[in-house]
């Protein structure tokens, strides 16, 4: 490799991660994210105004439960996120939580998280199970306190402002050696639930592994994912929502958009460096840097969705 | 730290080795050390562990990421076990057992039962 290719994939690379940090703006139009400055809204009425009402916050990885030296305080991290939310201008009408609620699946984990997010001033929360949540023997903790809104099946839709949103699981039938898995009575659900629906319905789906592949050696995509994207390819705006990576990774693939977000609790390699994706120790002051949220607005039309990603600091 | 589990791995991987030479060598290795897998670095270490039928396997996780041993037929599956802690199973029945982590799929590992 020359020198001066090198130097331009270190360039491309700083620029992708000033992308990715705190406070930038991501307007989504016509299914194309086009990067923002971003005053942060949250203290600013007039940026806030120009954000649109926020439909939405993505919140991931919480990891309740994890008390290791990548962050000893993942409540406190946590609490930190709730006052963010708390403190926006305009209050989402609701919160999505993208899985890895608990880091053991243990009851006392999934209490404690239920007492932090009662905090929150939007009530209305919808969660999809991350293989953090279902890793009790009997996998039951989380289906007993989330199960609810699908039935126990771990997914299901609803909507809300002119927006059609549907929680998918991919965490429970894992092939060994391979990537998170949707089923076919999982995808056979989406053709019927997507059946009837008009191409011009904004479509915003959301589960905790990525569904696409990011980084197959790690488990970092969805292996039957392609069966899902056809049925949303009609679409003429689709925002697809993940977590499991603690990290912002983007992509845009013609109407749709796909898009992981940070975690609130610790931050975890990039892709294929170290042994594995566990958590990674960064120095302290910069670990606030590295969590966060996704905000998600509505600007003019529902159409229009605008992703804001804010670290904790 | 390190030197023990590195010992602990050597002795394991001298029973899946052994093992597949001949069961009265392996045998002396199993009554010199209880059947064991390592779980460290996002891998099942051995990969592969012979044992005699009766035999209580134990896997302790030293990552300190939580990880599971779940069986691919649902024979046995552990719950998440955090940094230290261990799982124990004890096989009866010859055969080949395929076990996986729940949490990261992509690491797998055998019991062989003889």
């Amino acid at each position: 490799m020359s020198d001066d290719q090198s130097l331009l994939s270190r360039r491309k690379a700083l620029k992708c991660m000033a992308f990715g940090g705190a406070g930038t703006l991501f307007a989504l139009s016509g299914g194309v994210f086009t990067p923002i400055d971003l005053a942060m809204a949250a203290s600013d009425k007039q940026s806030a105004a120009k954000l649109g009402k926020p439909l939405f916050v993505q919140i991931s990885d919480t990891h309740i439960g994890f008390n290791k030296e990548a962050n000893p305080d993942v409540a406190g991290s946590l609490t930190q996120t709730i006052d963010i939310v708390n403190g926006m201008y305009d209050q989402p009408a609701l919160i999505i939580h993208t899985g890895d609620i608990t880091h053991l699946s243990k009851p006392a984990e999934f209490d404690l998280a239920q007492q932090l997010f009662s905090r929150l001033r939007t009530t209305e929360m919808h969660t999809v199970p991350g293989e953090h949540d279902t890793s009790d023997a009997a996998v039951t903790e989380y289906f007993s306190r989330f199960g609810k809104a699908s039935d126990n099946k771990g997914y299901y839709s609803f909507d809300h402002a002119g927006v059609h949103f549907i929680g998918l699981i991919n965490v429970l039938q894992f092939k060994p050696g391979g990537l998170g898995t949707l089923g076919a009575d999982q995808l056979d659900w989406v053709a019927t639930d997507l059946k009837h629906r008009s191409s011009s319905t904004p479509i915003v789906v959301f589960a905790h592994m990525p569904l696409w592949t990011i980084y197959e050696p790690w488990g970092w995509g969805t292996g039957d994912s392609e069966q899902l994207m056809s049925q949303l390819r009609r679409f003429g705006s689709v925002t697809v929502l993940n977590g499991h990576i603690h990290q912002i990774v983007q992509k845009v693939e013609g109407n749709m958009t796909f898009h992981t977000a940070r975690s609130t609790s610790y931050p975890q390699p990039v892709a294929g460096v170290g042994s594995g994706p566990g958590p990674l120790k960064v120095p302290a002051d910069q670990l606030a840097s590295m969590l966060g949220i996704t905000s998600v607005s509505v600007v003019k039309h529902p159409s229009a969705l605008t992703l804001n990603d804010t670290a904790l600091a | 730290m390190v030197a023990a589990s590195a010992r602990l791995l050597v002795a394991a991987l001298s029973v899946a080795i052994l093992g597949g030479m001949g069961g009265s060598i392996a045998a002396a290795a199993e009554s010199a050390d209880p059947p064991k897998v390592m779980v460290k670095d996002f891998m099942f270490m051995p990969m592969s562990l012979t044992v005699k039928a009766g035999s209580t396997v134990t896997w302790v996780n030293m990552d300190d990421e939580p990880h599971t041993v779940v069986s691919n037929t649902q024979m046995f599956r552990s719950g998440a076990l955090d940094t230290k802690e261990t799982f124990s199973f004890k096989f009866t029945e010859p055969g080949t057992y395929h076990f996986t982590c729940s949490i990261h799929p992509r690491m797998v590992g055998t019991i062989v039962v003889q």
